[in-house]
């Protein structure tokens, strides 16, 4: 298939495989010269593993499949060769280096100089010219710390023009702007459309893609699903969209399951929770949310709505400041203010990223597991090995663990077996409460099953259960109840008879005040 | 009752792996490189001092000389395997050593009671670094760097240059032996054999019960040959060491049975207590162990508080070796202690190191001080020499993860 003058990329059949987990299959894309192009899906649809294969973060020859680039075919090896031929990636996190200034972040790497001789007069006046592009009132010698996240976003617009970029692909660029600075930045994309610069755009915000896409693709599972022309004779509504995002298949996935309901275990009322650098910054407002015995309840929100926040500022405020609010035990009031108090109230909590604050990965099975708990094989603050060793025993063979021995260090395990170690970590707590931050993240189909079946035997022993999960179909093939967030605020409480993949995506998109444009 | 009984019985484990001798030694390589290191270094001294390195005084004094490494390589594997860094140690050893004289030769206080003192002193000392790194979060590089010039300058004004004249009692346990209880046996001092007789005994003993355990509780434990190998290798030495120090004039040196019960003791603390796995949780992802309800802040002071504590010890042995306190003591002492501690395989990152492993290294820097002494090389050259060693031992280290990273 020949590239003709209309289209500047085309994607044929990209898979991306991660140790364990395919995370792109055939994708095909196609962006047409000039347009805005947004790619759309849930958190996990290959979304950013896309535009990293595309822009060379991930090497050719690291996936299967052919990018073609102005009829060229790309085997870029790094971001480089990428940015060499006008394709310039703006991250979620910027990549600006904050105690340098504009002019000095906007060169980067790419330094007006002569010998190794930076040429001041030339940065400055380039970055000026630059800066008045993107529309961005600055001097540029200001430092990036002096100016807001709105403004550092336009800094890294700038920095791609000076590349003279052809295509800007932006990942989730107005996840963490206020409104106003979204509108500027979607008007600069308008903007720069019209001097011929092709944007790819990701975001969640289904109101912002409904304003400016010329065309979506939707991703699901690693696949591409569909490309809507947004300017077709049918008016897409956001609607359309959600249908795309969440449509699959349910059945067998999950353990058939009913839960016996008993009393409420934990209750957390008008629970606020500020940033910890940013004190500003509400990150969750004021959420209340109850959990019973026996009760699995999902926790559904994006990127950013604040769940985990929420979950680890309960959980002995290991996050978030000037926190306010109360969390109730068995109908009592307790005062959590460290991790340790949390454990003995009975609560627990898996982390989202086992690798980073799960396990210790140079540390063997058997101290990982008591590692919450040590208390419970010692005597007088001296470890009994063998008493040890017994207990651990016994979770390695009813989690069905697959390891050597319990000796094995938890970094040479799968990612299933993995969060089979956290989950005997915690449940030798014995804990009342049991909070689970993405259960299942990286890990296979196989195992994923594994650990559902355990959470249900969970519920059935009388432990309370909140899960937080980005995967739909997860929460509703698992929970008896589903609160989502967004913008850090509980927006919705749904039981699971009356829940769908479209009404819970509605309200996890519903924005803080009216719609952003 | 817990959840568990209610969960269904998983698949047995896959096979126990067995694991050959070349290959158990291949993952030991580090353990066991840096005893035939140690055992090389000795044997090529034994050969270019013609024999005098290993001559019974000269084993006594090698002990004695560096018994302050031996204290403080304890203190410190602890202090890295957390994470942190201690660069005061030295200036505290003197700074502690000048209040020990002080005490004693003005203040007329006795000297056991003013042993005492020091190490509770050298506590408080910790205590206050410990304070600044726990609880007000400076980084422990930034705090000792500041305590290696606070305590030297306390030092300086405190000694003035020297304080001397202390009474024999306490010059006793640096530089002489333990009295000869038992007399003599073919000419070998008997409490030095008993003594060395128990270090062995106790050393199977404890081997084979914990031995026993692995195997009652079906746990991976070392080929049978390189465990009775091990046994025989380090009972061989305590049984050599003990044999030319009953030889030698005193007999027993009595900072050894102090250096002996420290090292029994804090390998007890590290492998099985509470506050030991705490200390390893925290070096290998101070994240979880947070999240794991381990008391990060308690636990990184309390491990100064411990440093500072055996720095008096050191204090107490480095005066009593000079018969005096001097301002200018304990020079570089943090080096010599770090230096142990990784060459002795303790990882620069945290969360790995041992006891026994420090102690190793600790050997390998005196043994290189000794005979480098012995065969007149100058000091200035027996510093680069130790400056390779401690580059090599950490290049070796790294190679060899490196290599079984990429396997």
């Amino acid at each position: 298939m020949a590239s003709d003058d209309h289209t500047i990329l085309q994607m044929r059949g990209i898979t991306k495989t991660f140790p364990g987990v395919k995370a792109l299959q055939d994708v095909t894309m196609t962006v047409r010269r000039g347009e805005v192009h947004a790619i759309c899906g849930e958190n996990g649809a290959g979304k950013s593993t896309l535009v990293r294969v595309l822009s060379g973060v991930y090497p050719h020859g690291s996936y299967e499949g052919d990018i073609l680039f102005e009829g060229e075919p790309c085997r870029f090896r790094s971001i480089r060769d990428s940015e060499a031929v006008g394709i310039v990636i703006i991250h979620q996190e910027l990549a600006l280096s904050p105690y340098l200034s504009i002019g000095e972040n906007i060169f980067l790497g790419n330094e007006r100089c002569t010998h190794g001789v930076i040429d001041w007069t030339a940065t400055n006046k380039e970055a000026a010219a630059l800066l008045a592009r993107v529309g961005l009132d600055e001097s540029p010698d200001t430092r990036i710390v002096d100016v807001g996240v709105g403004k550092q976003q336009l800094v890294e617009i700038a920095k791609a023009l000076s590349k003279r970029v052809k295509l800007l692909i932006l990942d989730e660029p107005t996840a963490a702007l206020n409104d106003d600075d979204s509108a500027h930045l979607l008007a600069l994309l308008r903007h720069l459309q019209g001097q011929g610069i092709t944007s790819i755009i990701i975001s969640h915000k289904l109101n912002e893609i409904a304003a400016i896409a010329d065309s979506t693709t939707i991703l699901r599972d690693g696949r591409t699903i569909e490309t809507i022309d947004m300017h077709g004779a049918v008016p897409v509504t956001e609607d359309r969209i959600i249908n795309g995002m969440v449509g699959r298949d349910l059945a067998h996935r999950f353990p058939p399951h009913t839960s016996h309901i008993g009393e409420e275990v934990l209750r957390v009322e008008d629970w606020t929770v500020h940033h910890p650098i940013d004190r500003s910054r509400v990150v969750v407002d004021h959420a209340n949310v109850t959990v019973a015995a026996g009760e699995i309840v999902g926790l559904a929100g994006l990127m950013g709505a604040g769940r985990t926040e929420l979950a680890r500022s309960v959980f002995g405020r290991s996050y978030g400041t000037s926190i306010s609010g109360r969390v109730l035990v068995h109908g009592r009031e307790v005062h959590l203010r460290s991790v340790s108090d949390a454990i003995s109230a009975g609560l627990a909590y898996t982390t989202e990223d086992r690798k980073r604050f799960g396990l210790n990965l140079i540390e063997d099975i058997k101290r990982n597991v008591t590692s919450a708990a040590l208390h419970k094989v010692s005597r007088r603050g001296v470890v009994d090995a063998s008493g040890e060793v017994t207990s651990v025993e016994r979770y390695r063979r009813e989690l069905s663990i697959k390891a050597a021995s319990l000796d094995v260090l938890t970094g040479k395990l799968s990612g299933g077996n993995q969060q089979k170690v956290v989950l005997s970590k915690w449940l030798f707590t014995d804990p009342d409460v049991l909070i689970l931050d993405e259960p299942t993240r990286g890990i296979d189909v196989g195992a994923k099953y594994e650990i559902y079946e355990l959470i249900n035997r969970l519920a059935d022993a009388g432990k309370a259960v909140l899960v937080i999960s980005s995967e739909l179909p997860e929460l509703l093939g698992l929970c008896d109840r589903i609160y989502t967030m967004s913008q850090g605020r509980i927006t919705g409480e749904v039981a699971r008879v009356d829940a769908t993949q479209e009404t819970l995506m509605r309200y996890m998109t519903v924005e803080k005040r009216g719609a952003a444009l | 009752m817990n959840a568990l009984s209610t969960l269904p019985k998983g698949s047995q484990p896959s096979d126990v792996e067995e694991g050959g001798l070349g290959e158990y030694l291949g993952r030991n390589l580090r353990q066991y490189g840096m005893m035939a290191a140690l055992l090389v270094i000795v044997a090529l001294f034994q050969v270019t001092t013609d024999g005098r390195l290993l001559v019974p005084n000269n084993v006594a004094s090698l002990i004695q000389q560096n018994a302050y490494v031996l204290i403080l390589a304890i203190g410190m594997v602890m202090v890295i395997v957390a994470g942190h860094i201690d660069l005061s140690v030295g200036s505290v050893v003197a700074f502690l050593g000048g209040l020990c004289a002080l005490m004693i030769s003005n203040h007329h206080v006795p000297w056991l009671l003013a042993v005492i003192l020091t190490i509770v002193l050298g506590a408080v000392v910790g205590c206050w670094q410990g304070f600044w790194i726990a609880y007000v979060g400076i980084p422990a590089f930034i705090v000792t760097l500041g305590g290696m010039l606070i305590f030297r300058g306390l030092a300086i004004v405190l000694v003035g240059t020297t304080v001397s004249g202390l009474p024999d009692g306490f010059n006793a346990i640096s530089n002489n032996s333990l009295p000869s209880w038992l007399g003599f046996v073919g000419g070998l001092d008997g409490v030095t054999l008993v003594i060395g007789l128990v270090a062995i005994g106790g050393l199977v003993l404890s081997n084979v019960r914990a031995r026993r355990d692995l195997v009652r509780n079906e746990l991976k434990t070392e080929p049978f040959v390189a465990f009775v190998g091990r046994l025989v290798l380090v009972g061989l030495l305590i049984a050599v060491v003990s044999y030319l120090l009953a030889k030698s004039t005193g007999g027993m040196p009595i900072v050894l049975v102090v250096v002996g019960a420290l090292v029994v003791i804090y390998t007890f603390i590290m492998g099985r207590t509470v506050f030991g796995r705490h200390i390893y949780a925290m070096g290998g992802n101070l994240h979880a162990a947070e999240l794991s309800g381990v008391k990060t802040k308690r636990v990184n002071f309390m491990i100064f508080v411990n440093m500072g504590l055996l720095a008096g010890v050191a204090a107490v042995v480095t005066t009593s070796r000079a018969g005096a306190a001097v301002a200018a003591a304990g020079t570089n002492f943090e080096l010599d202690a770090i230096a142990a501690a990784f060459i002795g395989g303790t990882a620069v990152t945290g969360g790995i190191g041992k006891i026994s492993g420090a102690i190793i290294g600790a050997l390998i820097m005196g043994v290189l001080n000794m005979g480098l002494s012995i065969m007149n090389v100058d000091t200035a050259w027996q510093m680069t020499i130790k400056g390779l060693v401690l580059l090599a031992a950490v290049a070796f280290d790294i190679l060899n993860k490196r290599r079984a990273g990429t396997q």
